[in-house]
């Protein structure tokens, strides 16, 4: 996997701009691009991001083909790990976890050959 | 250990549960504990050092072959051997047999991984290839059989090809990277498909001591979520991609099963493994007897092993021979058609135990 590094591009006063890495074979979801820099829109009224946010929308931006590989339901398929800043979600509340500017949120899919 | 549910939004607000020092970095699954990732490293290393030593798998002085297919848990378990075998003295020659089924697109890229792990570990590598012993790669034996039935033809292929590369490196014994979840998911395989011979042996964590190399699992309570942690903070080399064929196989809902159960309750992974170390099988169950294959001499519990009598199906244009249970012995007139038009199977698959491979 390759390493990666965080940055923010100009964004809006309403947006907030993350790092997405995929791996583990979910990089072939998204034309093969591993790392994305993304500007999330914040809805109105919306302080803040959430990892259930963040999903849906990466469900319908990022993910170009068979969406059923990444998510089920509301979240992630189970096999797939999320880490926000290199700390598992689970620590954080899973889909609850707050979002910050310049976050950076690993995908890995553990659902392949050893 | 945590108490309560009360989970704090943001992690800094507690500390590793086992150091008091550091940020946690993950939620183990086996525990629910919060750990950091130096003590994440320790726990996992010292939990598989205390399976190796608690189950004797090793002695020293033995020549051990680690089963690598560049993936993660053989990337990790390549890793791990070696440091422990460092740091503890095991005192083993350890070596990275790989095998090469010959599935373009999937494993030429793995390869190309175990020859970097060759380098990055210093273990010395043998690859041995389906097409160099069987005369057939997996694409070549795909396009006969179709898209069904796969692993089963690529499982029983592999297992042997483990063992002449085994052979021809003159090891004592064989590891492979096979995780808690992998077998959990034999377990409920097993159950199933009503595979008693098979559920009995499948939670044993060395196997195949009455054959020709024996062969043991260090990562048998290891959580795969584990491994692809520990491979992830260590930055360590491997290769992702699901096999091309393996969409098809039924272990596929086994997986799904489990990892929906580890949602819900993580601890069911280590739990159905328990249950399977404590199923005993009736004394009024009819067993397979172990004996050695007419033609090749390896063990088998029918006249011919599974690789012969696929093999042969394959070379004789009959793909189906070998696969699913043979018709027309159950009951004595069964169906003639079957058993004429499948010649000699019926002498080949003789006793009714046993099924398919996964």
């Amino acid at each position: 996997m390759s390493p990666f590094f965080c940055l923010c591009s100009t964004g809006s006063d309403v947006a907030c701009c993350y790092w997405i890495c995929c791996s583990g074979g979910l990089e072939l979801l998204c034309d093969s691009v591993k790392m994305h820099n993304v500007n999330v829109d914040l809805e109105n009224g919306l302080e803040q991001l959430t990892m259930k946010d963040l999903l849906a929308w990466a469900r319908t931006n990022l993910i170009k083909e068979r969406p059923e590989m990444f998510m089920k339901g509301d979240t992630v398929r189970p096999g797939v790990l999320v880490l926000v800043n290199d700390c598992d979600w689970e620590l954080s509340g899973q889909l609850d976890t707050t979002l910050q500017e310049k976050d950076v949120v690993v995908f890995i899919s553990t659902l392949h050959g050893g | 250990m945590e108490e309560g549910n009360k989970i704090p939004k943001s992690a800094s607000s507690r500390l590793c549960c086992r150091c008091n020092e550091r940020k946690p970095a993950l939620k183990r699954p086996k525990t629910l504990e919060q750990i950091c990732r130096k003590c994440f490293y320790e726990v996992f290393e010292e939990e598989i050092h205390q399976v190796i030593v608690g189950n004797q798998l090793f002695k020293a002085g033995e020549r051990v072959a680690i089963g690598a297919s560049g993936g993660k848990d053989s990337t990790v378990l390549a890793y791990v051997m070696s440091e422990l075998n460092r740091r503890h003295n095991y005192g083993l020659d350890l070596f990275l047999l790989s095998v090469d089924e010959g599935i373009t697109g999937y494993r030429d890229d793995s390869l190309e991984t175990v020859k970097r792990n060759e380098v990055q570990y210093g273990l010395p590598l043998k690859i041995v290839s389906y097409k160099e012993l069987y005369g057939w790669t997996m694409d070549e034996i795909v396009k006969v059989i179709g898209l069904k039935n796969n692993c089963t033809f690529c499982g029983v292929f592999r297992r042997q090809a483990l063992d002449r590369g085994a052979a021809y490196l003159k090891v004592d014994k064989l590891v492979t990277g096979h995780n808690a979840d992998d077998i959990a998911e034999t377990v409920l395989l097993n159950i199933l498909r009503g595979d008693v011979a098979r559920l009995s042996r499948c939670t044993s964590i060395t196997t195949g001591e009455d054959g020709p190399i024996p062969r043991c699992k260090p990562f048998k309570y290891t959580y795969e979520k584990e491994i692809v942690m520990y491979a992830y903070f260590k930055k360590l080399d491997y290769f992702s991609t699901e096999c091309i064929y393996s969409p098809n196989a039924y272990r596929g809902f086994a997986r799904e099963f489990i990892k929906d159960l580890e949602r819900i309750r993580p601890r069911a992974i280590v739990d159905i493994i328990k249950s399977g170390e404590n199923f005993r099988i009736s004394t009024s169950t009819k067993m397979p007897e172990q004996g050695t294959c007419e033609r090749c001499g390896y063990i088998s519990s029918q006249k011919w092993c599974k690789a012969c009598v696929l093999l042969e199906g394959l070379n004789r244009g009959l793909p189906k021979l070998g696969i699913g249970r043979s018709r027309g012995l159950e009951n004595g007139n069964g169906n003639r058609k079957d058993m004429e038009q499948n010649g000699d199977v019926r002498s080949i698959e003789s006793k009714q135990c046993g099924s398919l491979d996964f």
